[in-house]
């Protein structure tokens, strides 16, 4: 595997910033998380808090740095030491998802810019396993790489005051679905009747970063189903564990 | 019982903040100046993340049962059933007490620390209320928050403590280089170091945004990390100060990162309040 030119910020004076090639490349989140990994191992849970993005690492640390450039040598040894850059365990979670025009809001519209039929977007949606890159914006969003060019989408110039909770929406290069009702600029295609953050739950988001996603096409009974069930939480999702 | 007779301009519960859970999107939230929250518990022999009630220039209380509670931050002309009520002294409350705030004196935010500090049920590890993870993200009228009634002993002596006017009254903002500052010209980092800003109206918890544009061309990051402090730059100019609320991740190019101090500062300032941006060495 391949090992990165890292560079080493401060960020404060409680936090470092490591940062990768600026790129959404599946090789580099892997780094990420081998190196997350490392340096989870070296410090204790009451010492640092680690967070994943698209090309960077960002340590938080609950008390001032004392000496910011011994813990960057500090840092970029642990880097080194990493000799095994192994692909880590992960898992497939197939994403019910109904496409229905009451929740497809912007289907009709997003069909006759790109000139594909509503079925050709569902088909070209729900076909890729999609990587989970982190979780940001809200809790539980799950910023996903991997939407085809051909559903590239531009964000609507005015965003919309309300977006209910479980919608799928396509914004330029990205897709995702929204965890909780709030205001958004993408365009809506779709809706998710299962939770993706549970507040009663210590780890409440089910997907991890480098987690894979699939979406799987419901009809409109069945999304109702699935949000009674959820409400009661009898309804398991599927997954397979890949790289096993 | 505290019960909310009215809840002001905003009120909330909060604590130092929410840790562990920002890899899930979770926001750290937290008492916006967390010098005057830790300095109410403080003055109560409290530990510093028991939960304070966060009152926003003006609100109505009454505590049900007995115990001492400590106003800190702003000075919002705090009055306990018919006295005026001084801040950073621990006063005993009885039971049936109304507490009124109005127009500040100074600053904007003031925290009530309650004997063993407030106790709505934690939600992953902190009492800050927040959207969508606490039930409620504000308080509103006849909401009512829990503490143990508190009796103190008849010559109990508390110590108190002189305000400190400069975190209210100092217009010097401390703030680093942060990781995209040395995108910025040298024009621009000169009038971020010279000019005067000015707080907007489009002002909250999450965040401040300020009237001043500065002009640039910056391209946007792919999303990243943001931290309470952190100082963006958007495309169109504006420039958004990220206090406790703020997200986990942003996409727009980190130019400064406020000091601890200088964010607790911010905090007790309102809209059309001026200030200018004082950098500092990290070590």
């Amino acid at each position: 595997m391949e090992r990165y030119n890292l560079s080493y910020k401060p960020f404060g004076k409680r936090a470092i910033l490591i940062e990768w090639p600026a790129k959404i490349d599946e090789n580099i989140l892997n780094d990420i998380l081998n190196f997350k990994i490392s340096i989870l191992n070296s410090y204790t849970k009451e010492k640092v808090e680690v967070i994943s993005a698209y090309n960077s690492l960002t340590i938080n640390y609950y008390t001032t740095i004392e000496n910011i450039y011994s813990e960057f040598s500090a840092l970029k040894a642990l880097y080194q030491q990493q000799n095994t850059q192994k692909k880590l365990k992960s898992k497939l979670w197939k994403i019910p998802v109904c496409y229905d025009e009451k929740f497809g809001i912007d289907l009709e519209e997003i069909s006759q810019e790109k000139e594909l039929s509503k079925s050709e977007i569902i088909r070209l949606h729900s076909n890729p396993k999609y990587t989970v890159f982190f979780i940001g914006f809200l809790p539980g969003f799950l910023y996903l790489g991997g939407l085809p060019k051909a559903l590239h989408f531009p964000r609507k110039m005015n965003p919309r005051i309300s977006v209910e909770k479980g919608a799928v929406g396509i914004g330029g290069s990205q897709t995702g679905v929204y965890p909780q009702q709030s205001s958004g600029g993408w365009n809506i295609i779709g809706n998710s009747p299962i939770s993706f953050f549970d507040r009663k739950n210590p780890e409440p988001c089910f997907a991890k970063p480098g987690d894979k996603i699939q979406f799987v096409p419901i009809d409109i009974k069945m999304h109702s189903e699935i949000v009674d069930l959820s409400s009661y939480k009898r309804y398991k999702l599927e997954s397979e564990v890949l790289n096993a | 019982m505290l019960r909310v007779v009215q809840p002001g301009v905003y009120a909330s519960i909060q604590d130092l903040g929410r840790f562990y859970y920002k890899e899930y999107g979770v926001p750290v939230a937290g008492a916006m100046d967390l010098y005057s929250a830790k300095l109410a518990n403080l003055m109560l022999g409290n530990d510093k993340n028991d939960a304070v009630l966060e009152v926003t220039l003006n609100g109505t209380f009454q505590f049900t049962r007995e115990t001492t509670i400590c106003i800190s931050g702003a000075d919002l002309n705090a009055i306990l059933n018919h006295e005026t009520l001084l801040c950073n002294h621990p006063v005993k409350v009885e039971k049936d007490s109304i507490v009124k705030f109005s127009n500040p004196e100074y600053g904007l935010r003031a925290y009530i620390a309650v004997h063993g500090g407030f106790l709505n049920k934690p939600v992953l590890g902190s009492r800050s209320l927040f959207k969508e993870i606490t039930k409620k993200y504000r308080l509103q009228k006849d909401d009512e928050i829990f503490y143990e009634p508190f009796l103190i002993e008849e010559n109990h002596s508390y110590a108190s403590v002189k305000v400190n006017k400069s975190h209210f009254e100092n217009t010097s903002i401390e703030v680093y280089k942060a990781p995209e500052y040395e995108w910025l010209d040298e024009v621009q980092k000169k009038i971020l170091e010279t000019e005067e800003f000015t707080i907007s109206k489009n002002s909250n918890r999450m965040g401040y945004r300020l009237e001043e544009r500065l002009e640039n061309n910056l391209k946007t990051i792919l999303t990243s990390s943001v931290l309470p402090g952190t100082v963006q730059l958007t495309p169109s100019g504006e420039l958004i100060v990220l206090m406790r609320d703020c997200g986990v991740t942003g996409g727009y190019p980190r130019v400064l990162q406020l000091t601890e101090e200088a964010i607790n500062r911010l905090a007790q300032k309102t809209m059309m309040n001026r200030f200018h941006f004082k950098l500092v060495d990290l070590q």
